[in-house]
């Protein structure tokens, strides 16, 4: 499958980039890793004119802990994320998620970016950036604006990204002491999207009680989801087996799930229970409590 | 309509370049501007790797990269295994260990094994599955494969050994 012909532009800079970004207006479309857009472009489903190819920026791949954030360029891949020693020793929830995204040929390729730009809701790095509570940045023409991850999502396939801004840093807060993180995801064979997957990032207080609880989900929605009632109740409990699994079901009732080739709608629901239960059962070991 | 690029590589050493159109795939290029047809297209999808080939010493699908992409990468094909009428230790693998049967998948299989001995020069079996976890293979059920890897594997850290 050959794509549409498409003029390829490849700037050197953000400000470059923003401004091709400006001209071509929604005819043009940003290449970062081309994981998702190559395949869409080879069956028609993206279209674009221009293809803004953003690799040859410099500066943009990087994973480093500054003024309390981790923080992500915009260009890094997930292959870098997955050997990263920083990620491995202090983010288990990215770790679990870069591992189990598509393959490794992809992740070579694939950014953490793109992966949350292309605002695929069956796509990992959501639900993960939801439970950790990040911020991301975009850049456009008059400079970088944040945007808090829960105010990202706005549709399928639809963020908060303006047609002339960049995806340019991820921004995950640094965890406190007592902090951890998993992701658990269900997918029928290697490099297929979850069936379902769930996203934890906890820290417990000095009595072993949850002071601080983030729970995304993937692939049962439009958009992914924040289960926020699921996190509600368990902030401020001690987590047992029964608050477990309290949490699992207030997660399972929030979620949208749509029946198709990998399961009815039904068995999702009763997925998201049981997955969000085994999510936070690791989390709250990787917290140590 | 669109107007050709000049996309320049070195492949298996060898400096290249032809003119395309940016929306040719790599794989594309390196069949057909290049002649070298090792490199195989499978799904098209860039779920099977029959296409896997290293760029810039990172193994890609080139059916799922742009020609334009690679422009002054370097990048290893299947044919860049052999040296000096020599097998790679993995090519030998695949041949003692009866790592094929058709033959189709190998030369994606190939790369994803040599990437994975690259990083690590003795997997577990967990791990070569896992290395070898984006390549599909419909006929050998990937137990020879397996053996071939670790035989390779075997072969090379032998040969460092003896080399020092």
């Amino acid at each position: 499958m050959i794509p549409p012909a498409f003029e390829y532009l490849r700037p050197k800079t953000v400000p470059e980039a923003v401004a091709l970004l400006q001209q071509h207006g929604d005819d043009a479309k940003i290449l970062s890793g081309g994981q998702s857009l190559i395949p869409m472009m080879k069956l028609r489903l993206a279209r674009p004119g221009y293809l803004v190819d953003i690799n040859a920026i410099s500066g943009l791949s990087y994973i480093k802990e500054e003024g309390g954030f981790l923080k992500i360029g915009g260009l890094t891949r997930e292959s870098e994320l997955e050997a990263s020693s920083l990620v491995k020793s202090k983010y288990p929830l990215l770790m679990d998620t870069a591992a189990v995204i598509a393959d490794p040929q992809v992740r070579n390729m694939a950014t953490v970016g793109g992966n949350l730009a292309h605002g695929d809701p069956a796509n990992d790095h959501p639900a993960t950036m939801i439970a950790l509570g990040a911020q991301i940045v975009a850049t456009g023409a008059k400079g970088e604006r944040v945007i808090p991850i829960e105010n990202f999502f706005k549709s399928l396939f639809e963020t908060d990204l303006k047609h002339d801004e960049i995806l340019t840093e991820i921004r995950v807060p640094i965890p406190a002491p007592k902090s951890g993180g998993s992701y658990v995801k269900l997918e029928r064979k290697v490099g297929d999207f979850a069936t379902a997957a769930a996203a934890v990032q906890l820290t417990l207080d000095g009595g072993g009680a949850v002071q601080k609880i983030g729970i995304g989900l993937t692939n049962v929605g439009a958009t992914p989801i924040k289960a926020r009632k699921a996190e509600e109740f368990l902030k401020g409990k001690k987590p047992d087996a029964a608050a477990i699994a309290q949490a699992g079901q207030l997660a399972s009732d929030e979620a949208q799930p749509s029946s198709d080739l990998r399961g009815p709608a039904e068995y999702k629901k009763g997925l998201v229970k049981e997955l969000t239960k085994r999510a936070l059962t690791r989390a709250l070991e990787r917290a140590g409590k | 309509m669109a107007n050709k690029q000049l996309v320049k590589v070195k492949i298996n050493g060898r400096s290249c370049e032809a003119a395309v159109e940016p929306r040719t795939l790599l794989v594309h290029f390196i069949r057909e501007s290049l002649a070298l047809t090792g490199t195989h297209i499978g799904c098209d999808t860039s779920n099977c790797g029959a296409c896997t080939v290293m760029m810039n010493g990172k193994t890609v699908k080139s059916c799922t990269v742009f020609a334009v992409q690679a422009d002054g990468a370097e990048i290893t094909t299947v044919e860049g295994l052999i040296k000096d009428g020599q097998l790679h230790p993995l090519q030998e693998g695949f041949k003692q260990e009866h790592g094929l049967q058709c033959g189709f998948c190998t030369p994606g299989m190939l790369m994803s094994s040599l990437a994975l001995l690259k990083k690590n020069p003795n997997p577990s079996e967990e791990e070569i599955r896992w290395g070898i976890s984006g390549n599909l293979c419909r006929c050998t059920g990937y137990q020879n494969i397996v053996k071939a890897v670790q035989y390779a594997a075997k072969k090379m850290s032998a040969a460092q050994g003896g080399s020092k």
